[in-house]
């Protein structure tokens, strides 16, 4: 370990130097990307002026992000969004607001872009805000209206968010045998103390680069504080491997590195998350995608990525004490069930007979639980068992 | 407040007259403590009791029970003496076909002294019977009858002289004119107490007083009596303002001890039908009452008995009764068994057979309802709200009684918005006034969830909101919770009955509100859409180059010529014609100038979240998920 991170070192000047020609600094996507995009967004208003001027009645075809239109690929094995649109139409009182914000939104992302800059959605927000002449109406009146008519603009021109230069707030570490590029400097995760690196909202191929990597596996685990024990405990150097954390339901940027990471260089994921239906919940979303962001399943799912624990059985198995039952709520029970309907799970057995003994316990539990027995019982008994085992939900 | 029933005059007429064998099961408060005495001694020491019972005066008895008779304390006593002058002014007309017309004075004379004058133009009292109208308590009572109409005791009018000798020592003061040919008589009456009969002071045939009757009728009555008067809640004029809704074919004219003069308007041209009588059901009499019909009966055999003097009594429904009461008895009980045999013990084997016993329901045309014409315009002059609807629904039967219920709501306008709803109650047209939470109606009220019709409604109370909501019970036994006959007693199959009621206007509403907030919506169309075509004017200059005038004023244009469209659309499709079905429907009113006023403090319970209607393609099954949620909104 110590000599590769020495190599590395050196190498470092290098690399920046290479790096820092093929994309610039401050530029997510490339300049033929950028331009593509602001003609996506030209051609979203000439439609719309276009039928104005004619008398037509303008309205801009938007695909839907819900539940409804969303369909597993079982060949893929991923989310994916199907092909129902809705119209937002100008003339229709319970739309023309939003019809507007479109436009406005639409506008702001252009400017963005034109303007090579990059901005957070609060920044879109405020890009956005301001006072509709002549009367004492907002455009947007928090942050959230701004954000859906965000997302609707994405899947309506077909652009990713980091191509309209708009990024979320940033979740998520990353820790371990690994060395990236990151617009230009070099970060090696094995170096990152007790914080680690903190990993971007965007994590497209012209922000991060992989230098190097020798880790055999990726383990992400559900929170901070969990992550925190492993580094602590110094797991990632032991087991060689990269050690993430998503802040719960990890945001894009995590998603996204978790999947460049294991397809660009070839490594499983195992996932570590409670026993409760928002641990479920966050697999799927790993492993599937999202319902939201089903458009960008494609980029982001990991079909083969693996649920280590904690599960169920472990109460009885690990030899919990009651102290670390958490009871199920009204809660729980609907989200487990609709998550054991989902049509992912429909052929994993071993996946319904989890949620069913979960809900045959009555109770949920936390990964810290297992703190228990041990301070370190999960990264130096828990987890290496369960490996040497083999032994995963999937 | 004697509006119809029994229990009361049961539980008087014990004393006053002294009936010995006074059953224990007679559940009146009046007897409540004897009867519980008598129970704890047992039959002898009853007897004694009961002996002792017969030597209690009129005015000892009216002394110790004023309350029971409305005069518990001063503010009260006034109010219960208008209301007993006014409600016997309203039957007399009624039952003469007089359009009534009644006046009432109230002139202060010191501090706690008042002077009550009413006068009406019914068909007058004769003569020979003022005498006892006015100075015998329990005169002129129907014990059997079983007919609608406000009194029905025999008391009140004489009680209210009586409390007003029993104050001030003032006797009352009669003047009554039967017929255009002969002037009124003038009489003043003392009311001996201790003899239950009244004294003539002065008479005379006095033609100066024919001006008091300028439609040739009528009857003025002055009694002088102690009181308080104060305006507001449970006041005098908070009684005759509702009178004049449950009564829109009477003019009232009240002049206030400030020399207001307050008219209440005729709103009705028509007087009610008149109400029919019929004899009591077998299942709607008690114990007690059963007795004393076999002891007054003019039948001899105990099967004429039963046919003569309940209603639904065949002669094979008598012999069934017959023959269950003798399967009861220790004594052999037949049809042919004569009635003066019948002793205590066979009545209640009678009794107890008529409940076991089925018995086709009572005739229901016994019943007049106001109406829903008839309240709908009563409210409309006295409320100021914008929209009205009423319910009348068919007549039915509570344990063997007949009896009807009506709704009426009116709602906003000038009505408070942010207070709790009122509830106007009404028996046999007699406004109730007190004791409203122990009324049935309360409860029929608190229980309809006024959430599904727009209003906000917190858990186990009265709708807030700017809400009238009136409630009428008409029967021809009222059954009250206490004797001051103050509240209606909660049977179910009354509770029931007022909350369909209830329900079928509170739909209404919900209906106008929808309607209401639709229309404020169209309103608005227009400006949302030039609200916001600035904006798109200017982002799409901004993008594509687009001349920004040009495309304003073409998008200005369309969004004209779109709100013309969309209004017109209205006006053909599902919702414009659902409020035409509301404007024609004869049980609500509309009065949409009143609308203004609150067209700013939109209540949004459920009406709030519209969901905006977007347009799904390929969707069907999306479609169908929406429309359902669209029906469980509406
Ligand atoms: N203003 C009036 N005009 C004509 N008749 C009247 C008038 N007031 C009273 N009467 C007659 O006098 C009778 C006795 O009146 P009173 O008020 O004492 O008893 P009631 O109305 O029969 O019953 P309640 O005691 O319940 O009021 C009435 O039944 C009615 O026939
Ligand atoms: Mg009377």
């Amino acid at each position: 370990m110590a000599k590769k991170k020495t190599t590395k070192k050196t190498t470092k000047k290098t690399t920046k130097k290479s790096t820092k020609k093929s994309t610039p600094r401050g530029s997510l996507v490339s300049k033929k990307r950028d331009q593509e995009t602001i003609g996506k967004i030209r051609d979203l208003a000439t439609s719309v002026a276009k039928s104005g001027l004619a008398q037509r009645e303008p309205r801009i075809e938007i695909p839907i992000r819900s539940i409804n239109n969303m369909k597993y690929n079982a060949r893929k094995r991923i989310l994916e969004m199907g092909s129902n649109t809705q119209q937002r139409e100008l003339f229709n009182v319970g739309q023309a607001r939003k019809f507007m914000q479109m436009l406005l939104v639409s506008k702001g992302c252009r400017d963005l872009i034109q303007a090579e800059k990059t901005l957070s959605l609060r920044g879109m927000y405020y890009m956005t805000l301001h006072t509709i002449e002549g009367t004492s109406e907002k455009t947007f009146n928090e942050q959230g209206e701004s954000d859906t008519i965000l997302e609707d603009l994405e899947v309506t021109i077909d652009g990713l968010r980091e191509e309209l230069h708009v990024f979320a707030k940033k979740r998520g570490t990353m820790v371990g045998n690994i060395t990236v590029i990151d617009n230009g400097d070099e970060i090696n995760c094995r170096r990152m103390g007790t914080g680690g690196y903190a990993i971007p909202s965007i994590c497209e191929p012209n922000v991060i680069q992989f230098k190097d990597c020798d880790a055999d596996f990726i383990l992400h685990v559900e929170k901070d504080t969990v992550w925190s024990r492993f580094n602590e405990d110094r797991f990632w150097e032991k087991h060689n491997c990269i050690l993430t954390e998503g802040s719960g339901q990890p945001p894009r940027g995590v998603r996204r590195l978790l999947h460049r990471m294991h397809k660009e260089l070839g490594i499983p994921v195992y996932c570590l998350l409670d026993c409760d239906p928002w641990g479920h919940y966050i697999y799927s979303v790993i492993k599937q995608g999202s319902i939201n962001l089903a458009f960008e399943s494609q980029r982001m799912a990991i079909p083969e990525a693996k649920f280590i624990g904690i599960r169920a059985e472990d109460y009885d198995r690990c030899k919990l004490t009651n102290d670390v039952k958490i009871a199920l709520n009204e809660r729980d029970i609907t989200r487990a069930k609709q998550i054991m309907d989902y049509p992912w799970f429909a052929d994993k057995k071993h996946w319904k007979k989890e949620i069913k003994t979960m809900l045959g316990n009555g109770f949920k539990m936390e990964v810290e639980s297992l703190i228990t027995k041990d301070i370190s019982y999960v990264s130096e008994v828990y987890v290496p068992q369960r490996l040497k085992d083999g032994d995963f939900l999937d | 407040m004697w509006t119809c029933g029994g229990f009361h005059r049961k539980g008087l007429e014990r004393y006053l007259v002294g009936h010995t064998d006074v059953p224990n099961q007679m559940a009146t408060t009046t007897s409540k403590k004897k009867t519980a005495r008598k129970a704890a001694k047992g039959r002898v020491s009853a007897e004694t009791l009961a002996k002792g019972q017969r030597e209690i005066s009129v005015s000892e008895f009216f002394a110790k029970n004023r309350h029971l008779l409305g005069f518990d304390n001063p503010r009260k006593a006034l109010l219960t003496a208008v209301k007993e002058a006014v409600d016997n002014a309203l039957d007399a007309c009624e039952e003469a076909g007089i359009l009534p017309e009644i006046h009432v004075r109230l002139l202060q004379k010191d501090e706690s002294r008042f002077k009550l004058t009413i006068r009406d133009n019914g068909p007058g009292i004769v003569r020979a019977q003022i005498e006892s109208i006015f100075g015998k308590l329990l005169y002129g009572s129907k014990f059997h009858r079983m007919k609608m109409s406000r009194g029905q005791q025999g008391i009140g009018i004489s009680a209210a002289g009586m409390y007003g000798l029993m104050t001030t020592g003032k006797p009352v003061h009669i003047i009554s004119k039967t017929s255009r040919r002969t002037p009124p008589h003038d009489v003043v009456l003392k009311i001996d107490t201790s003899k239950n009969r009244a004294e003539v002071v002065s008479e005379k045939e006095d033609p100066k007083s024919d001006t008091l009757f300028p439609g040739g009728t009528g009857t003025q009555v002055v009694i002088e009596l102690e009181g308080r008067y104060q305006k507001g809640r449970q006041s005098i004029d908070e009684y005759l303002e509702q009178t004049a809704i449950a009564n829109p074919h009477a003019q009232i004219t009240w002049v206030t001890p400030t020399n207001e003069t307050i008219e209440f308007p005729r709103a009705v041209e028509e007087l009610p039908e008149e109400a029919k009588e019929i004899k009591p059901h077998p299942k709607g009499i008690e114990l007690g009452t059963l007795i004393q019909m076999l002891e007054r009966t003019e039948s001899k055999s105990l099967s004429s008995f039963l046919q003569d003097e309940f209603s639904r009594v065949g002669q094979r429904k008598a012999s069934d009764l017959a023959q269950r009461a003798d399967k009861l008895s220790s004594k052999t009980i037949t049809p042919r068994s004569r009635v003066s045999q019948l002793g205590h013990a066979e009545a209640e084997c009678l009794y107890k057979a008529i409940q076991e016993a089925s018995i086709m329901a009572p005739p229901t045309d016994c019943l007049v309802p106001i109406g829903s014409r008839a309240l709908l315009a009563g409210l409309l002059k006295e409320v100021q709200a914008e929209f009205f609807a009423a319910a009348t629904r068919p007549p039915t039967v509570y344990r063997g009684n007949p009896f009807q219920m009506e709704v009426a709501i009116a709602f906003g306008g000038n009505l408070s918005s942010d207070e709790s709803s009122r509830i106007l109650r009404f028996a046999n047209r007699v406004p109730l006034l007190y004791q409203q939470s122990a009324c049935s109606s309360f409860k029929a009220v608190v229980e309809t969830s006024w959430k599904n019709y727009g209003l906000a409604q917190p858990r186990n109370s009265l709708p807030v909101g700017p809400l009238v909501v009136l409630v009428h019970m008409a029967s021809v036994w009222v059954p009250f919770t206490s004797e001051s006959k103050e509240a209606i007693a909660d049977y179910d199959e009354i509770r029931k009955e007022m909350k369909l009621a209830l329900q079928e206007c509170g739909r209404k509403l919900g209906t106008y509100l929808r309607r209401r907030k639709q229309m404020k919506k169209q309103s608005e169309r227009r400006g949302i859409f030039e609200r916001y075509i600035g904006e798109i004017a200017n982002s799409c200059h901004s993008i594509a180059g687009t001349d920004k005038k040009k495309l304003y004023d073409a998008l200005l244009k369309q969004a004209e010529r779109k709100t013309k469209e969309a209004d017109q659309r209205l006006d053909l499709d599902g919702k414009i014609v659902s409020a035409k079905r509301l404007e024609q429907d004869e049980d609500v009113i509309i009065l949409a100038e009143r609308q203004a006023s609150i067209g700013e403090d939109e209540n949004d319970g459920l009406f709030g979240e519209d969901m905006p209607p977007t347009t799904k393609r390929r969707t069907t099954a999306k479609k169908s998920r929406s429309k359902k949620k669209k029906k469980k909104t509406s």
